[in-house]
């Protein structure tokens, strides 16, 4: 579904390289999780693949579904089912939560070709699904994230995330910030969200979130590269040794 | 302080080209106004008060053209229950305009007003005198001296419905001079609705006595003809519990002045002025607000919010001035602009003159671009980037339409606000 191949990007104000030839495949239905130190160039990849100005990408492609993603605009990448649930979520004083998730769908809807929502359906489905990340009419009334607590802003990623229906979900540290109880509501929105269409990249920096979104693959990045690729064994090795050792063994 | 003969010279020959109307109990206060605007004499661009908008096009005899736009958008306010009062190139049109009978209410043309009506007669060209000190208007007593047209409102009760005067512009060099007086009595409402340009030039001057426990809401579009120039005032003196807000939407124009003056007169008054201006290219406006606390716990809010584009240039003058004794006074003052691009300006002049130890005063002054992290985020969950600017746009503007009280009419102008912006992304 996602492939990601010899990945070179620089900052564009700054010439300094991130990412450093970076391969990875992400097929349909798994669960892929990328773990890694401060600095290595997680959340680069994951604003590179959905559209964040300021990067340059030097070498190499990145495809979702066959098409160029990184020949075309962020909205564009949305329509053709990318979602990047942000690990700082924005605050948007003036937008009501609701009329944004309807812009949202709607805007996909018709890059797509499809026909639009109409409100009382749309009423319909994201109330069922706000209920289950326990969100309540408060919430989508207010403006977007804002006077949202940590773990709001973050069950409002996931809720987006539940109406958009994208084929490709990359969570960048949707875990920072959390509590326990607060992480597993959101482990069990995305889990909710698992089937053998869509693929996920849960990008993190701990192993806690993997307990409960039991990923596939686990890749290991450092210095802007995945060094060291395995399954879930391999985050229990993080979570034990640190990067270290790891980070030893493979330079 | 004598004035300059060059100011002398160009205020006669302003006043070469009007004549003043005999209407018998205006008369005194015309003659009066117009002693005062010969001590003042018309605004020029060397006065303090004009600093950033240049008076010339409002001032000079004759009116400059304005192309008069024809548009397929229909007038604002049209689908909500009104009494309608229409005014075309600043004369009354009886035809246009519903019957002027609302219950609670007594609606009078200002012009052929010959009876002495005695409520207005205590209130015609008294709050524009007021409203003199300490800044000096003087379009504003030009215009109590010289207008042609208007309306006397005066309220007892609480009517059904809005009264919206209507200011329709038909030829391309009408030069209109229109006022209105209105009094609320104790414990009365009213609300005014106005929509549209009026002429190419207007000047247009309101005077409201707010009684104590009386209401005034306020909600005006000013018309999207992009060559009409307008200076407007309103000056409100309001009385004890009583409660004022105002509302304007502007977009386009290429010259427009909007000064609002008001007095907090009694005890536990509240008012509030808001505005949203929307400008593209040849497009000036200032705001110019003056509110004076004479009372002990008054609050006034002040927000003014502009969308500049294409070198056009937004103005805010604000001034809140707390008087000795004006206890307990908050008063609040936010003016900011949403430049989206380099060539447009803001200038700002906010202004705090306090004279009472315990007051709450706060105001704040910005300009500032879309901001991208935002832009982004909205665009990442699909949204198209033109889409995604307007919707940030109108959360921008969006503190200053909260500030009208009916939804309905809030809900009316962001439609606008929202139009404007999508015709703009073509």
């Amino acid at each position: 579904m996602l492939n990601i191949k010899n990945l070179h990007v620089s900052l564009e104000e700054e010439d300094k390289q991130i990412l450093k030839g970076v391969n990875l495949t992400v097929e349909a239905g798994k669960v892929h999780a990328i773990m890694g130190p401060n600095g290595s160039g997680k959340s680069t990849l994951s604003y590179v693949l959905s559209g964040k100005e300021g990067y340059e990408v030097t070498e190499g492609s990145a495809d979702l579904l066959g098409e160029d993603l990184l020949e075309i605009d962020p909205e564009e990448r949305a329509a053709l089912g990318l979602f990047l649930a942000f690990q700082y979520p924005v605050e948007i004083p003036g937008v009501g939560n609701m009329t944004f998730l309807r812009t949202a769908v709607n805007s996909q809807r018709k890059a797509r070709g499809e026909d639009e929502m109409s409100a009382s359906e749309f009423l319909k489905v994201v109330r069922e699904r706000a209920k289950s990340l326990k969100i309540d009419a408060d919430m989508l009334k207010r403006p977007v994230n804002v006077g949202f607590s940590g773990g709001e802003k973050k069950r409002n990623e996931i809720l987006q995330m539940a109406m958009l229906e994208p084929k490709m979900c990359i969570l960048d540290e949707t875990d920072s910030g959390l509590d326990v109880d607060a992480m597993k509501l959101v482990a069990e929105g995305v889990n909710a969200l698992r089937n053998e269409d869509r693929g996920f990249l849960v990008i993190t920096h701990y192993q806690r979130l993997l307990d409960h979104i039991k990923p596939d693959v686990v890749h290991i990045m450092a210095d802007g590269r995945i060094v060291k690729t395995g399954g879930p064994e391999l985050a229990l090795e993080v979570e034990q040794n640190g990067y270290a050792d790891i980070l030893a063994e493979v330079a | 302080m004598t004035l300059a003969q060059v100011k002398i010279d160009a205020t006669e020959e302003r006043l070469n080209t009007l004549d003043m109307p005999q209407e018998g109990w205006s008369t005194a206060a015309r003659e009066d106004a117009l002693v005062r605007l010969r001590s003042m004499g018309l605004p020029s661009r060397r006065d303090e008060y004009w600093k950033y908008t240049r008076p010339d096009t409002l001032v000079q005899p004759t009116a400059p053209d304005a192309a008069v736009l024809h548009t397929d958008e229909g007038p604002v306010f049209d689908t909500l229950g009104r009494l309608k009062i229409v005014f075309v190139d600043g004369v009354f049109s009886a035809d246009e305009s519903d019957d002027l009978t609302l219950e609670g209410v007594m609606i009078e043309r200002l012009a052929g007003a010959t009876a002495d009506i005695h409520w207005a007669k205590g209130l015609y060209g008294v709050l524009e005198n007021n409203g003199q000190n300490p800044v000096e208007r003087p379009l504003a007593a030009l215009n109590t001296a010289y207008a042609t047209d208007g309306v006397l409102i005066h309220v007892t009760g609480t009517p059904s419905k809005p009264i919206n005067l209507i200011y329709r512009h038909i030829s391309t060099s009408s030069d209109a001079i229109l006022h209105h007086v209105v009094k609320v009595e104790k414990g009365a409402n009213l609300t005014i609705l106005e929509d549209g340009p009026a002429a190419a030039r207007l000047n247009m001057c309101m005077e409201i006595d707010v009684a104590d426990t009386a209401t005034f809401h306020h909600v005006r579009a000013q018309g999207r003809d992009h060559e009409r120039r307008a200076a407007t005032h309103m000056f409100a003196r309001l009385g004890t519990e009583s409660t004022f807000k105002s509302f304007t939407l502007t977009a386009n124009g290429v010259m427009t002045r909007n000064e609002c003056v008001i007095e907090l007169a009694g005890d536990d008054a509240h008012a509030t002025v808001a505005g949203a201006a929307l400008g593209d290219g040849d497009f000036h406006h200032d705001d110019t607000v003056f509110i004076t606390h004479d009372a002990v716990n008054c609050e006034s809010r002040q927000v003014f919010k502009k969308v500049l584009r294409n070198g056009a240039t937004g103005v805010f003058q604000g001034k809140i001035l707390v008087k000795a004794g004006a206890q307990k006074t908050d008063g609040y003052q936010i003016s900011q602009s949403l430049l989206l691009d380099e060539d447009s300006q803001f200038l700002a002049k906010p202004e705090l003159e306090i004279y009472a130890d315990d007051v709450a005063c706060s105001h704040g002054s910005t300009s500032g671009a879309i901001d991208e992290e935002a832009l982004f985020y909205l665009r990442s969950r699909g949204v198209p980037v033109g889409e995604a600017t307007d919707m940030l746009t109108l959360s921008f503007l969006a503190e200053a339409v909260e500030e009208i009280e009916d939804g309905t009419l809030a809900e009316e102008i962001n439609e606008r606000l929202a139009a404007w912006l999508a015709r703009r992304r073509g």
